[in-house]
């Protein structure tokens, strides 16, 4: 299994859709076929339509607000000895995380198809949120499916939803998280594929989802790039990617530009959850070493017992929630090009208070974990060492769990 | 020339001018001693029985059926105690064919092979693999024909004309439409008279191979069908598994009436 340079990761596929010959594919019903199809084809002319792709830069800069910020977390470099700690501050992005350049890309085919619906999943409610956004800019339709549980537990988001005029559809199957929004979406999908768009909200499900996904967020890596050049005048010689991994659309995004990069000079950290230090549940295939099984069309490292049925996960953040990861992630890292691992919820809880103490700065539960990493790494690191941490969402979403968990927010 | 037990039936069921009635129930459901006994007491009208493995992430299947595979998840379930239940069954009605339905996952992590060959052992005679379709099945389903099992390939009408030749010339005894755009359990919202164009234009490409409709048929619905090779009706079945359980009254009784009842609308 190897990876190849000079060539995007999300088109390092086979003619069947996977990735190392043994992550991803499409392991759809035939209802689907034809749908994933027409999809494929019109993403391929899209992105290679020079109007298209001006059209998305438009709205990247003026809608989302591109390029978000790169700034060094000075005082938390300071308290923490060793590295310098930076961050992407993704966050700033229109509706406060990276979901929004999926879901605007998504709006944006769903209208070249032709289509006046637009459905998509949510874990955190971002992804619902910026596709209820994103809906509402370009005058769709749109239904989010959300687990009963995540709709409890991530409130602002769903009243954000409902004031951009979306309709959240709760699911009470299963585990009522994520896993089980995304089953019922795809099910909906099933029912009206005829007029209606589906959104992926990160970069797992069929093939062409997770090139789509990947596709869009791969704007934080490119912005980056040229950041990192303004701001040290090259690319330094010691750079670490920090960045948390549920579905891996943010990592994705964040890494993408700096994959063919050598890892001793580039090297790329992905932080699951590990859920409650006290739980055996988790959320972390990739770094507590599931095995490989087949979850919402693809393949790829999925928490599941010995008979293929899969198991309930349990983190605090509702964004990491999910059994599966992208099929990227798996050949990264059985490519040895990322490294990943996992922090606990009571671990990330700790970073957040941290990086709140010192910095102006509120990222999400999700990047919390990211954080959690590099603290700490980085004091065993010496002073000409980047850490930079992609800090992709914003807390406010999370103030009900905060002011629970630390009587604070 | 080796004639499958799925063959034979539909041959049977010409001859006396029907459609095969084929039944749905999941193994397990709401325990394994009682799917087997339904199995049994179905399969007095059911022509063909097809059980499902349940999977607790079924991407294609609605409410009734997610409920009875959560159900007999939550009893304890194992995909061995599904082949044992069709072993027993397999005992008693030897004649009768049996059709293993789930998802890729399961078969997945049982390893192909050995899944086939406990298939083989427990004299299962069809698979249907829902999320596994054309031509990404061409290999499991070249593997399923060597040891006599008939791959089950599935059409929809989202299928494109070059497409359907292509799973028709690499289909086997029997071909699954599925009625319309929905997942299992959902009301039927095509007109019966389009589906049976559509059914009709499948069986002109070939004319030898057994078509059976599923997805929305009903004791309301089944009639207007009748005119198919054969028809499924699997989440009516569930849902009076689940009504028999929330009133307290004898499940086997309960589903053996239904189906006879589909049986004699379509007699």
């Amino acid at each position: 299994m190897k990876l190849k340079k000079k060539i995007p990761l999300i088109d390092q596929h086979d003619k069947n859709g996977f990735w190392g010959k043994k992550f991803g594919g499409s392991y759809i019903p035939e209802t689907l076929k034809k749908p994933v199809e027409d999809l494929t084809n019109k993403f391929e002319k899209l992105r290679r339509d020079s109007q298209f792709i001006k059209k998305k830069d438009f709205y990247f800069k003026n809608y989302i607000g591109s390029p978000t910020s790169f700034i060094k977390l000075e005082n938390l470099s300071n308290h923490l000895g060793g590295a310098q700690i930076w961050a992407k501050v993704v966050s700033e992005a229109n509706g406060g995380a990276h979901k929004i350049y999926n879901a605007t890309v998504h709006a944006l085919i769903c209208k070249a198809m032709g289509k006046k619906y637009i459905v998509g999943d949510t874990g955190a409610g971002y992804a619902g949120k910026m596709l209820s956004m994103a809906a509402k800019k370009f005058g769709l339709k749109c239904k989010i499916f959300m687990g009963a549980k995540d709709i409890k537990r991530q409130k602002p988001n769903c009243d954000a939803m409902k004031k951009n005029g979306a309709e959240i559809v709760p699911v009470y199957s299963g585990s009522q998280t994520l896993v089980d929004a995304v089953s019922e979406c795809m099910r909906y999908w099933v029912s009206n594929c005829d007029n209606t768009h589906m959104c992926v909200g990160s970069t797992v499900g069929p093939n062409i989802f997770v090139k789509i996904c990947g596709w869009s967020t791969s704007q934080i890596s490119k912005e980056l790039k040229t950041q990192l050049k303004k701001e040290f005048n090259k690319i330094p010689k010691k750079i670490k990617l920090i960045n948390c991994v549920g579905g891996g659309s943010s990592a994705y995004g964040f890494w993408s530009e700096f994959i063919d990069y050598n890892k001793k000079q580039i090297e790329l950290i992905g932080v699951e959850a590990g859920g409650p230090k006290k739980s055996k549940l988790h959320a972390a295939p990739l770094s507590r070493n599931a095995k490989i099984g087949i979850l919402h069309g693809a393949a790829s490292y999925v928490c599941q017992n010995n008979e293929g049925q899969i198991h309930e996960t349990e983190s605090i953040s509702a964004g990491l929630d999910y059994p599966g990861v992208s099929p990227i992630h798996c050949f990264l890292k059985d490519t040895k090009r990322a490294r990943y691992t996992f922090a606990t919820d009571e671990e990330a809880l700790n970073a957040y208070k941290l990086v709140t103490k010192y910095e102006k700065l509120n990222p999400s539960l999700e990047p919390s974990h990211a954080f959690a990493e590099a603290i700490k790494i980085a004091p065993q690191l010496s002073k000409d060492t980047i850490c930079i941490v992609n800090s992709c969402g914003d807390a406010k979403k999370d103030r009900d769990i905060l002011k629970k968990r630390l009587g604070k927010y | 020339m080796y004639k499958s037990l799925i063959h034979q039936t539909f041959e049977l069921t010409r001859k006396e001018k029907r459609p095969a009635l084929l039944t749905y129930t999941v193994a397990g459901d709401n325990t394994k001693k009682i799917s087997l006994e339904i199995l049994k007491s179905i399969s007095k009208y059911a022509d063909i029985c097809e059980l499902g493995f349940p999977h607790n992430t079924p991407i294609a299947d609605g409410g009734q059926i997610q409920t009875s595979a959560y159900r007999a998840i939550k009893n304890g379930i194992k995909i061995n105690d599904v082949f044992s239940i069709v072993s027993k069954f397999k005992k008693v009605k030897k004649n009768k064919p049996i059709i293993l339905m789930g998802y890729y996952n399961m078969i997945y992590q049982y390893n192909e092979n050995k899944f086939l060959n406990k298939c083989k052992k427990s004299k299962v005679d069809g698979l249907i693999v829902v999320d596994l379709p054309f031509p990404e099945n061409k290999k499991f389903a070249v593997k399923c024909k060597k040891k006599n099992i008939n791959f089950i390939q599935l059409i929809s009408p989202t299928t494109s004309k070059t497409r359907l030749n292509q799973i028709i010339k690499n289909s086997h005894d029997m071909i699954y439409y599925i009625s319309m755009l929905s997942t299992t359990g959902g009301i039927l919202k095509v007109s019966p008279k389009k589906i049976l164009k559509e059914y009709s234009f499948i069986k002109k490409q070939n004319n030898s191979k057994n078509v059976v409709i599923g997805f929305g048929i009903t004791e309301k619905t089944i009639k207007s069908l009748k005119k198919a090779d054969g028809l499924v009706v699997g989440s009516a079945i569930c849902k009076e598994i689940t009504n028999s359980i929330k009133k307290r009254q004898n499940a086997v009784t309960n589903v053996t009436n239904v189906v006879k009842r589909l049986k004699n609308k379509i007699k």
